[in-house]
């Protein structure tokens, strides 16, 4: 099938344009008891770009995600993060994660300083610094509200602010918009465009819908369950310059969309 | 709202010792003296200092025995619910103690550790303990998974996780247990005035029943439970105080 020859073209290209590489996995298997989550993974994620993991449910996307961010330990292989092997959490790496993840007793300040307070920052300056954030996500006025006052998207901005703040070079995102509604979705996917592109950071990105991944993403890794595999990877090239209103109407976007549709189908019940 | 919630305590109150007056005169029982008779031995033992001698009295078994068990009971909850082996060691324990007839175990505890403050102290912390202890391991075996998982990964060390994600998730419950815990330790406080040696508010009512003085035996009781239940409100506002988000709801409702 032109699965692994698909395979075979992409690695090619990822060699031959030769982005500097940020974060590595190479070899990884985890075996939750007898299930095997992944087989000898290898991937790379170029640096300041936004790659999107994509597949069906189960071809452990997010085991990927935790065993980059330091959550969970691999089997075996390694994760390398700027050169430096992973063994475990660490301050070049910042989780948003799909449920928030948000302390309930504690306001959006709070939360948004969390990882600031973890690292032993004084007070007065870390809210500092969280106030910045909550104001570039579009939250100022809230920084005294709980969570449980605040809709699902104004969660997720605090979630992310939370993640900015503590200024990583990676952002390990594990489908963080599935629990907001339809149109938070797109404008997150819109926003998030921007951040990429201001925040020069590397973002990894897990996300179960196809349109989303090809919308926001530099470099799209397609995994395959059982065994759990990077079947593909595709890098859009043509639309990423032509704003955000127009991507959607795209020829290769509709075309990518299709094509990884047609790869994924038969792996859907 | 607030009114409203005012209005019906009142009204309630007015219910209840509207009900407990007309009992006492149908009467339900030459034993049970009416609201009123009750609420005027009350005043007697207030003015002439008996109330605040027995309270003197009762209350130190009751504060030693409820902050033994709040401390130690939070303490040894945590830890059971962090580890599954203490859980295996300790949990038992408590489930005995909460099971077992203490009334009946008294003499035991006499024989052991005399009529002194000691057996008071353990009365109360034998009741008391057990439910918080039960209830803050229950608490913390159920922080949810990915607000620890969001602490690893922002870099907290295990006593910040401890410290700053698992006891205020856990304060809801914990604080629930404290409620039922020192309620408990009421009744613990004056079974052991009754069972051990009569002191106290204890003291009141064994003497009362004994000479037939039942306003008074009433008036004793009644004034224990308003205690209670000052308390616990006081213990509710402490708690709104502490952890104000957590009444509210939850994030992930």
């Amino acid at each position: 099938m032109p699965q692994t020859s698909a395979a075979e073209t992409a690695t090619g290209a990822t060699e031959d344009t030769a982005f500097e590489i940020a974060v590595s996995t190479r070899n990884i298997s985890k075996n939750f008891g007898e299930v095997e989550a992944l087989n000898d993974l290898s991937l790379e994620f170029p640096l300041g770009q936004l790659t999107s993991l994509l597949g069906p449910s189960g071809c452990g996307k997010t085991t990927l995600l935790k065993i980059i961010a330091g959550l969970l330990e691999p089997t075996s292989g390694e994760v390398e993060v700027n050169g430096q092997k992973v063994t475990g959490p660490g301050p070049d790496r910042a989780f948003v994660f799909q449920d928030f993840a948000l302390l309930p007793w504690a306001s959006v300040i709070r939360n948004v300083a969390f990882g600031l307070e973890l690292r032993g920052v004084a007070r007065s300056e870390r809210e500092a610094v969280a106030e910045d954030y909550i104001r570039q996500v579009g939250l100022s006025g809230f920084e005294n509200a709980y969570p449980h006052e605040l809709s699902g998207g104004m969660r997720q901005r605090v979630g992310l602010a939370r993640a900015l703040a503590v200024d990583a070079e990676v952002l390990l995102m594990d489908e963080p918009f599935s629990a907001v509604d339809e149109q938070t979705r797109r404008k997150f996917q819109e926003d998030l465009l921007g951040l990429v592109q201001d925040q020069k950071k590397t973002f990894i990105f897990v996300t179960h819908s196809i349109e989303e991944a090809v919308y926001v993403s530099d470099q799209v890794a397609i995994l395959l369950p059982r065994p759990s595999r990077v079947s593909e990877i595709i890098r859009p090239s043509s639309f990423r310059g032509k704003g955000v209103d127009n991507i959607r109407r795209d020829p290769e976007y509709l075309d990518i969309v299709d094509e990884i549709w047609t790869s994924l189908r038969r792996y859907v019940e | 709202m607030m009114n409203r919630s005012l209005t019906l305590k009142i009204l309630s109150a007015v219910i209840l010792f509207g009900a407990w007056e007309i009992a006492g005169h149908i009467p339900v029982s030459f034993a049970f003296p009416t609201f009123l008779e009750s609420m005027g031995a009350l005043m007697r033992m207030m003015g002439d200092g008996t109330m605040l001698d027995a309270y003197a009295e009762t209350l130190r078994p009751l504060a030693v025995g409820i902050a033994i068990s709040a401390f130690l009971g939070i303490a040894l909850g945590i830890w059971v619910g962090l580890s599954r082996f203490f859980d295996w060691l300790f949990s038992p324990i408590f489930i005995v103690m909460q099971a077992a007839p203490l009334a009946a175990l008294i003499p035991l505890l006499v024989l052991a550790y005399g009529i002194g403050l000691t057996s008071k102290v353990l009365v109360v912390c034998i009741m008391a303990m057990p439910v918080i202890v039960l209830n803050t391991a229950g608490a913390v075996r159920n922080t949810p998974d990915s607000i620890k998982e969001m602490g690893r990964s922002y870099l907290a060390t295990d006593l910040d996780i401890i410290l700053k994600i698992i006891i205020p998730a856990a304060s809801p419950v914990i604080f629930a247990g404290l409620r039922l815990g020192i309620s408990a330790g009421f009744i613990g406080a004056i079974l052991a005035e009754l069972k051990i040696t009569p002191t106290g508010v204890g003291d009141i009512i064994t003497y009362s029943r004994s000479i037939a003085d039942y306003p008074s035996m009433y008036a004793a009781i009644f004034s224990i439970i308003l205690l209670a239940v000052l308390f616990l409100n006081l213990l509710e506002r402490i708690e709104a105080v502490l952890f104000k988000g957590n009444q509210l709801g939850y994030a992930s409702d």
